[in-house]
């Protein structure tokens, strides 16, 4: 299949973090001579701290009667989207979104807080909890919300927002999910079943039922602002932060042809699950890495602050990368995303390929950035389980 | 080699494998019994107790010995079920499996009795998020974290069935049986892998989970009663869907692979075809545009002519809309020959089985081609008629099946269609 294998690009960006939105934003705020201070709203739900939403107006990608249908993850995304497609040049162009293929990564949605904590209160209070509970959600809960629920129906909100109808295929499973959508467009297209997808994902942090879920298997850091490896000295944890996260990638003759300019070219992904102790660790890793066609000249790094899985990444990256090689933890800049994380990262490595520069250390330990880079390797580290790699070249 | 490649140059796809959980009962032949019989496996919930709501019955799978009565619970325990039965039955021992997993995965999340145990366990705060905060940071819950985790059953399942490589889990809501199948379709077509497991499940029928289905009014109301009467697709008197449960998984290999390593090929999956919906969330677009190319796309891949469809397994899931926008879609693409082509619908017995529906209706297409019998739409009594066709009522019948079309649509615009085959060529 080599022989015949086609080439990727990635034609366009869509991103929203905590800094604000837009590619040229992003690369103004984040790569200068000096990254920013991360923005880090330790108030949210003290005291685990949050990167949280930048003020958004919706209605700039999204119609009002449509907004009114989601939660924010979903208007996250499909705003994300949104900002993807015109940033290729594509949003509006009936034939080329009406056969365009869209891979979203999601997780579970969002709750109802306020009828959750209603609820809790009167069956806690009650000595018939079951019946409170199916009298009150009979009542309290609205259809909406359970769209909001549902993880396919971020897809379903941008195939009817912006129309993107060629196919439509949803992955869950945390940051597995962002390398799986990476990972199922690149291989659809390099191989010739689609030539031109919308990819990616978004993850709302800014809520308690967010929060939760990773708070019961204590993986969240309740210090300060630290960057990834910096927490590790404290015990290490993640920091979650609200990021939208899209991407344009075409076949390269397909952008060609309409005239479209590539951020870089993607040229590679690999993905694994497994035991990560010892040697067997590593060789998994060297096995993904073995896949990769080029030397890394500079990673983005989707370690996540948890401290087995940020361990198992940095030992490896020191062992098998060359100390000049400039290792970015995104995270410590706009925080966890867990399913957006890859197509965050991707969108990052990409963002600098086509600057032709790269980010400034995000935290005291990074080396600086060399003048040249031309292959950024991006990693997913989950902080479960499951392992990605991407290789993006200039263009 | 070119009799291992299909009419585009592709690898043929071969089934090798079969496994099935439903509220019929347990493994393949013992639904499969079930099913011809016209037996249903709805029945009033056990489970919870549904006093005061409209919709008191489901087909829930009660059976299994689930670690934990919750979604995550039942859905791994019967995927574990299935996919062990589909593995055995395509003779893949204790080595492994030689490709991926791909599973359609159910919603999980926390649900009520994970919170009131929350709260149970700490003092400390206002009873709700910010109590429930408190006792998860002072007693860390680490089966529950990993029971909510949207990735945890597809990790289960390739470490304990030993499948290569990251397990993907992915959602099309009740499409979603169908794309787990595409997606191992996809894979062997690129030759990513010589073998793939679909598998999928959805063991969500809870309290929550029954109200909201039911505020989106799309379960039926009637028959609360006489629960085995409550699913009618394509009848006239025929209200919304009854929620259920179940699993299914299927082996893909390709047709090479099995044949050298001289597995029994039980079938053939000659082709897919896909398209979104951007009309409505939860409703599909009038003119059936999406669904019409879905199906017309499905039957272009499966390089087969119209003619050569004899029986459709159909989505119907017994609400107004669906049945209703399945005919006429059907008969936009094949004219009056959808008049007499059989097509039936196994959610009149076994309901609604949501992400799970369109591998379990794989797994039971594959059987209709097998024995030569076609499972029947049962409580058929009132036909519609807007629409005319012929829904093998209430009754089984002895059919000569070669190719399958099989239908599934889901909330967010999802339409997914499969064509299978009895013969490989």
């Amino acid at each position: 299949m080599s022989s015949k294998q086609k080439e990727v690009v990635i034609t366009g960006i869509g991103l929203v973090s905590c800094y604000g939105e837009g590619v040229d934003h992003h690369w103004q705020v984040m790569g200068g001579e000096k990254a920013p201070d991360p923005i880090v709203d330790l108030d949210t739900v003290p005291p685990y701290g949050v990167h949280p939403l930048p003020e958004m107006d919706w209605a700039l990608q999204i119609p009002r009667k449509d907004q009114r249908q989601m939660e924010n993850w979903q208007r996250l995304g499909t705003y994300a989207a949104g900002l993807a497609l015109d940033d290729a040049g594509l949003k509006g162009n009936e034939e080329m979104v009406s056969s365009m293929d869209l891979v979203c990564a999601a997780g579970g949605g969002e709750r109802d807080i306020e009828t959750d904590e209603a609820i809790l209160k009167d069956a806690i209070a009650s000595n018939d909890r079951e019946q409170v509970l199916l009298d009150r959600l009979s009542t309290d809960l609205r259809p909406t919300l359970f769209l909001a629920q549902l993880s396919n129906l971020l897809a379903g909100n941008i195939s009817i927002v912006h129309k993107v109808t060629g196919s439509s295929r949803t992955y869950m499973g945390e940051e597995s999910a962002g390398v799986t959508v990476i990972q199922n467009a690149f291989s659809r297209i390099a191989s010739g079943q689609s030539t031109h997808m919308l990819v990616g994902g978004s993850y709302n942090a800014d809520r308690p039922d967010a929060i939760l879920p990773h708070v019961l298997g204590h993986f969240l850091y309740s210090g300060g602002k630290e960057g990834v490896v910096e927490r590790q000295k404290n015990g290490g944890g993640m920091r979650l932060g609200s990021v939208g996260a899209f991407l344009v990638l075409e076949e390269v003759e397909h952008a060609k042809a309409r005239g479209a300019t590539a951020y870089a070219k993607l040229s590679a992904v690999t993905s694994d699950l497994g035991k990560r102790d010892g040697e067997q660790g590593t060789a998994r890793l060297d096995e993904m890495m073995s896949g990769m066609p080029n030397k890394a000249d500079a990673v983005i790094s989707g370690a996540t602050g948890a401290s087995d899985a940020t361990q198992f990444e940095m030992d490896y990256l020191t062992k098998r990368l060359s100390d000049q090689v400039p290792v970015r933890t995104l995270q410590s800049q706009i925080g966890q995303s867990l399913e957006a994380s890859f197509p965050a990262s991707i969108a990052f490595a990409a963002l600098a390929l086509k600057n032709g520069g790269f980010y400034a250390p995000f935290e005291a330990s990074e080396k600086p950035s060399p003048a040249e880079i031309s292959n950024v390797l991006v990693t997913s580290i989950g902080h479960v389980c499951g392992e990605g790699f991407a290789m993006l070249q200039k263009a | 080699m070119s009799k291992y490649l299909d009419h585009k140059g592709r690898p043929i796809i071969a089934v090798t494998g079969l496994g099935a959980v439903t509220s019929l009962g347990r493994g393949v032949e013992e639904n499969w019994a079930a099913l011809t019989a016209g037996k249903s496996g709805i029945h009033k919930v056990k489970r919870f107790s549904t006093e005061g709501l409209n919709t008191r019955i489901a087909g829930t799978v009660d059976f299994m010995e689930p670690e934990e009565v919750s979604a995550p619970g039942i859905s791994y325990a019967m995927a574990d079920a299935t996919t062990e039965e589909a593995l055995t039955h395509a003779g893949f021992g204790k080595d492994g499996f030689p490709g991926p997993l791909f599973f359609a995965a159910p919603p999980v999340e926390l649900e009520w009795q994970h919170r009131f145990e929350l709260v149970a366990h700490s003092e400390k705060g206002e009873i709700g998020y910010d109590r429930m905060l408190n006792s998860a940071q002072e007693h860390k819950q680490e089966k529950m974290h990993n029971l909510i985790q949207l990735g945890t059953i597809a990790f289960r399942l390739a470490e304990k069935y030993g499948t290569r490589g990251l397990p993907i889990s992915l959602s099309t809501a009740c499409a979603s049986g169908a794309t787990a199948l595409q997606q191992g379709i996809e894979a062997l077509r690129r030759g990513d892998t010589e073998a793939a497991l679909c598998v999928a499940s959805d063991g969500s029928v809870t309290a929550e989970g029954l109200i909201r289905f039911s505020l989106l009014s799309a379960l039926t109301t009637h028959n609360n009663d006489a629960p085995e009467k409550a699913s009618r697709p394509f009848s006239k008197d025929r209200s919304g869907f009854v929620m259920s449960e179940g699993s299914a998984a299927l082996v893909l290999e390709t047709l090479e692979h099995a044949t050298n390593r001289g597995a029994n090929v039980l079938g053939v999956i000659r082709g897919v075809g896909e398209k979104a919906d951007s009309f409505h969330r939860t409703r599909s677009s009038p003119d059936g545009a999406p669904v019409i190319t879905a199906i017309s796309n499905a039957i272009k891949d499966a390089g087969v002519g119209l003619e050569d469809i004899d029986y459709v397994n159909a989505h119907g899931t017994s609400t107004p809309e669906n049945d209703r926008m399945e005919y006429n879609s059907l008969h936009a693409v094949f004219g009056d020959q959808i008049h007499t082509t059989p097509i039936s619908s196994n959610k009149s017995m076994i309901g609604h089985t949501l992400t799970a529906a369109g591998a379990i209706e794989a797994v039971f297409s594959f059987k209709t081609m097998m024995e030569g019998v076609i499972p029947p739409t049962i409580n058929y009594e009132t036909p519609d008629p807007d629409i005319p066709l012929d829904v093998v009522p209430n009754q089984s019948r002895e059919a000569d099946v070669s190719n399958i079309l099989s239908n599934s649509f889901g909330f967010g615009g999802q339409n997914a269609c499969l064509v299978f085959g009895r013969e490989v060529a």
